[in-house]
């Protein structure tokens, strides 16, 4: 396919979602009106983002992948002249697999909300809300103006904030204004960061800027940059100490919102700083690249011990709360690596990106079904005294749910040991003129980071799944896993084992492209 | 001898001269007029406005000058050459233009908001006062003297101490009018006190000359010079309602009538903020080093200041939102006043005034948006609390919609992506000009204005529930009495919510529209 129609192929994956918000607030047209306003609009929402699927699946059809650290399916139009600021649009290895796991995501969240949709108000705002973050967070990653950049990473807030309001659970309005205020006050310090760069630099193009390597900026204001704008992807990283929005939000959000929190807007902190800060300000990121590593491994660390503790009997911990701290320690992981400043530690921040986002998803997806069986998702009501026995109640279920922990705490073959393991591999060996042994004591805390992170996880398995033959015969009766549910999660699932089984696919996408971040060496 | 007699260009006047014409014959036709035909006087109120602002069309290439010395060698002299415009008092260039099509605008918006929704106000009146204040606030950003920039400052605000307290009977509303008017005439009299000061050191009134002059004032008349210039910028610190001058802002908008609120809040600011340019980017230019720092801690103080007041309002208080919207406007003054702060050290303050000029005209519109949507919502409650607009969009989902708009707008996060962008190029003028300190209490303030403001959103698409008998009839009225209550609306008040909201929409969509000014070509 030639760069013309795929420019448009972009074009349209940004926009649809956009229009499709609108159309899901207009009525039902006549013949579409289905068996009832709320389906229609739930069946809108599974249209558009399975068109949208598509169309990003084209994209990485059409992609070069021959040469994907060249922008691809660009296009650069002047939008606002007295800002400098230019609809620039184009993708790379590094954003071609943020693209299309987002797409994946949003649909699987369409379809599950279809069939079960998030107790609350009227579907069709939902459903707008869902779009308007889709195109939102595909925005994020498919923007090269650092203005449009900043744009695309506001525009998720309104639409996550009403999500966890409206459709939430507990303190739901309490924890959205939470993560709202969070996020912007990290992002507005980003942007200060973002319009540094582009007055001393006199651009705000991505790829120039990039290309640049950081030579037209003074070293300090490099550090003021990179400050200003790794606090702000910090936050929504989110970066230890800066995490503690994130349980509360994801307690809160009702599942597809957590599904979405964890799997994709995460994602966006991590990738602005392999997008931005790496390539743009490298003198400045670093002076600061031993902080981010000291912080990230303490991320890892307190993430497990938080895990730990929630999932210990009688802590009345809550399985959403759980996997929100592990997002913490994994996310500790990517931000690990991107610190190293080396090829290795970079592209296995990004595998370990996607790989959370399948991970993590289908987590979340797991705890909300557990949550709606049971009514609760706190540890202690599940597991009663000796365990929920899932394997017995619900087989199916309970076997994906020890897939997913499995996977999660990073076993060789599944998604999650690769990311991790290059990670800790870049630590190890971190980029010339960062301290050897600063990163080698990183490297040893990420090391045992792992064991905890294990030790939770079998211990939630333990809890959930199994348990003594009385509770397996309890009544009532729990439903195993259903259609819709199956059709939400295989593909998680399969994309797990296939990442795990072949990380070429992915890891020959970043590689060009980060060599080409970094400089070249 | 030359002669004196000055040739006027009435062309150049229209916009400032057609309200200050149709103030007088409104009030003259309003002793004629029926009392059921008052109506019309409302109709002839908005045409002549559309006129005036029309007027504005054949003078944009922005060279149109009157009022002009008539000695040549009297015109001061503007880096080392006489302009076009030197030695007059009034000038059309681009930032009169601009800034005279955002108050006729405002003041169209204002009149169409109070087209039959202000019945017990005596019309005549009523509409006499606005255009007056209307011509002065247009004749304002084209003073090129103290003298007349004083006068057009007075020629704006006593009609509008007037507007607030017309309501007859109404103790708060005569209570504001009379707070409007102690500190208004008190500012205006220390104004007038630096402006003597900075006449008796520079010996002329002319914007240019006294720059010339004050860069030249005796040693002995440093001091003086000084002080007057401070004296004077007070003045119009305390019309842009500028921090520590900000008192009477939320007493005097609750109390006046909904449409002169949103009046004093777009137009008056507006007339505040161009004078404020004028003096201290013309007049004071010698000064920079000190009104350019003085500046950034007045933003900073008025932007804490407003915000905070915002966020310290609780739903169920009587006339809340239009507190809210008092306080809030405060808090804009505070980052109109950041890119002033950076013109001082600027190599052409064009840039900056520019964005400030960008960022009024980006408020002005919303927040007449977000009063139209107010005054809308005060038919069915008219205690205008907080609380009353629980649940809206089910009731009135356009409006909630739009309001929700404006508001996101207000506080700069998208689907407002004007909004966004108008606070980019602000922060950007601060970033630019090393004001690290100023951008960071700015980045503060943009959080907890956000707390507030999405505080009103989320409220407008709550559930009404719990709510006593007031609301809960609202939420009901769809269902049997939604096309009832449409068409009882207002045509003027629907008319400015449609406006607004495609004014700003399309802005959203092209921000070029108005951020261009922030390249600089005005003044």
């Amino acid at each position: 396919m030639n760069d013309t129609a795929l420019q448009y192929v972009l074009a349209a994956l940004l926009v649809l979602p956009l229009l499709g918000a609108v159309g899901a607030l207009l009525p039902a047209p006549p013949g579409l009106k289905g068996r009832g306003p709320d389906q229609a609009v739930l069946r809108h929402g599974v249209t558009v983002t399975g068109a949208v699927l598509v169309l990003a699946i084209v994209l990485a059809a059409g992609f070069d992948h021959d040469h994907p650290a060249k922008m691809q399916a660009t296009t650069d139009l002047n939008w606002i002249s007295a800002l400098r600021i230019h609809l620039h649009l184009g993708v790379d290895g590094i954003s071609l697999p943020l693209l299309v796991l987002t797409a994946l995501l949003t649909f699987l969240c369409a379809l599950y909300s279809y069939f079960k949709m998030p107790e609350g108000p009227s579907p069709k705002a939902f459903v707008a809300l869902l779009l308007l973050l889709e195109g939102g967070t595909l925005a994020t990653f498919a923007v090269l103006d650092l203005m449009l950049f900043f744009l695309a990473f506001e525009m998720v807030l309104i639409p996550m904030y009403f999500l966890i309001a409206r459709w939430g659970g507990g303190e739901r309005e309490k924890s959205a204004l939470r993560f709202i205020v969070y996020t912007l006050l990290g992002s507005v310090i980003m942007l200060l960061g973002l319009l540094l760069i582009g007055v001393k630099a006199g651009t705000f193009d991505m790829v120039a800027l990039a290309t640049d390597n950081g030579s037209s900026l003074s070293h300090s204001t490099q550090l003021l940059a990179v400050l200003a704008i790794g606090v702000g992807l910090a936050v929504k990283a989110p970066m230890w100490p800066l995490h503690s929005w994130l349980p509360d939000a994801h307690t809160a959000a009702p599942t597809v919102g957590s599904v979405l929190l964890a799997g994709v807007l995460l994602k966006m902190g991590t990738y602005g700083l392999v997008r931005i800060v790496l390539p743009m300000a490298p003198d400045g990121m670093h002076t600061f690249a031993p902080y981010l590593a000291a912080f990230a491994v303490v991320g890892i660390v307190y993430g497990s011990l938080a895990c730990l503790a929630l999932a210990r009997q009688g802590n009345g911990g809550d399985l959403k709360r759980l996997i929100a701290y592990s997002s913490v320690g994994h996310m500790g992981f990517v931000l690990l690596g991107i610190a190293s400043m080396t090829p290795t530690g970079v592209n296995g921040a990004l595998f370990a990106n996607i790989a959370h986002g399948l991970i993590t998803g289908l987590l979340f997806f797991l705890v909300g079904a557990v949550k709606d069986r049971y009514g609760s998702s706190d540890l202690d009501t599940l597991a009663g005294r000796t365990g929920a026995a899932l394997y017995g109640r619900a087989p199916r279920l309970g076997g994906l749910v020890a897939f997913a922990a499995v996977a999660s705490l990073g076993l060789p073959g599944l998604a999650g040991f690769w990311g991790e393991m290059l990670s800790v591999f870049g630590a190890f060996k971190p980029a010339d003129g960062l301290s050897r042994p600063a990163y080698l004591t990183f490297t040893a805390v990420a090391a045992f980071g792992t064991l905890l992170t294990a030790a939770y996880l079998l211990v939630v398995v333990r809890r959930v799944c199994m348990g003594d033959r009385g509770t397996v015969d309890a009544q009532p009766a729990l439903a195993d896993v259903r259609g819709y549910e199956f059709a939400a999660w295989t593909p998680l699932a399969a994309l797990t084992v296939l990442a795990g089984l072949w990380p070429a696919v992915l890891l020959g996408l970043t590689d060009p492209a980060v060599h080409t971040l970094l400089g070249g060496n | 001898m030359p002669s004196l007699v000055q040739s006027v260009d009435w062309t150049a006047l229209a916009p400032a001269a057609i309200p200050a014409v149709l103030a007088v014959a409104v009030l003259v036709a309003d002793l004629f007029l029926p009392k059921e035909r008052k109506e019309l006087l409302a109709w002839v109120t908005v045409g002549g406005l559309a006129l005036a602002a029309l007027s504005l069309i054949p003078l944009r290439a922005g060279r149109h000058a009157t009022f002009c010395l008539t000695d040549e060698k009297m015109r001061p002299l503007h880096d080392g050459q006489a302009t076009a415009t030197a030695g007059c008092s009034y000038a059309a260039d681009h930032f009169t233009l601009v800034v005279q099509a955002l108050v006729l605008g405002g003041a169209l918006l204002t009149a169409l908001l109070s087209v039959n929704t202000q019945d017990d106000l005596p019309a005549g009146e009523y509409w006499f006062l606005l255009l007056s204040s209307a011509a002065g606030a247009a004749l304002l950003p084209a003073s090129r003297d103290l003298a007349t920039l004083i006068v057009a400052l007075e020629v704006t605000t006593l009609p509008a101490f007037a507007l607030v307290g017309l309501r007859r009977g109404d103790r708060l509303s005569s209570e504001a009018a009379l707070k409007f008017f102690l500190s208004s005439v008190a500012a205006t009299a220390v104004s007038l006190l630096g402006i003597s000061f900075v006449y008796a050191a520079t010996g002329t009134l002319h914007l240019a000359a006294v720059a010339d002059g004050l860069a030249h004032a005796p040693a002995q008349l440093a001091t003086l010079a000084k002080v007057g210039a401070a004296l004077t910028l007070v003045g119009f610190a305390f019309k842009l309602a500028a921090a520590p001058f900000h008192f009477w802002v939320p007493d005097t908008y609750a109390g006046a009538p909904l449409p002169v609120a949103a009046y004093l809040s777009v137009v008056g600011k507006a007339a505040g903020f161009s004078g404020l340019i004028l003096v201290s980017v013309i007049a004071f230019r010698p000064y920079d080093d000190v009104w350019g720092p003085t500046f950034g801690v007045l933003a900073a103080l008025t932007m804490t200041v407003g915000n905070v007041g915002a966020l310290r309002q609780r739903p169920g208080v009587e006339r809340g939102a239009v507190r809210l919207l008092a306080w809030s406007s405060i808090g804009q003054a505070g980052y109109l006043l950041v890119p002033l702060a950076a013109a001082s050290d600027a190599d052409s303050p064009a840039h900056e005034i520019g964005t400030t000029v960008a960022y009024a005209l980006m408020y002005a519109v919303v927040n007449l948006g977000a009063f139209a949507v107010a005054a809308l919502v005060s038919r069915t409650a008219p205690l205008g609390r907080l609380s009353d607009y629980r649940g809206l969009y089910a009731s009135r989902p356009a409006a909630a919609l739009a309001l929700g708009f404006f508001l996101l707008c207000l506080a700069g996060l998208p689907p407002g992506i004007i909004g966004l962008f108008a606070k980019v190029a602000v922060f950007s003028s601060a970033v630019g000009a090393q004001h690290g300190w100023l951008a960071v209490i700015m980045a503060v303030n943009v959080v907890i204005a956000l707390v507030y403001y999405l505080r009103w959103t989320a409220l407008l698409f709550a559930r009404p529930e719990g709510a006593p008998e007031g609301s809960a009839s609202l939420a009901e009225l769809p269902a049997d009495g939604g096309a009832t209550a449409v068409s009882r609306t207002p045509v003027g008040l629907v008319a400015a919510i449609a406006l607004t909201a495609a004014a700003g929409i399309v802005l959203s969509g092209a921000p070029q529209l108005i951020l261009r000014y922030a390249q600089g070509s005005l003044l």
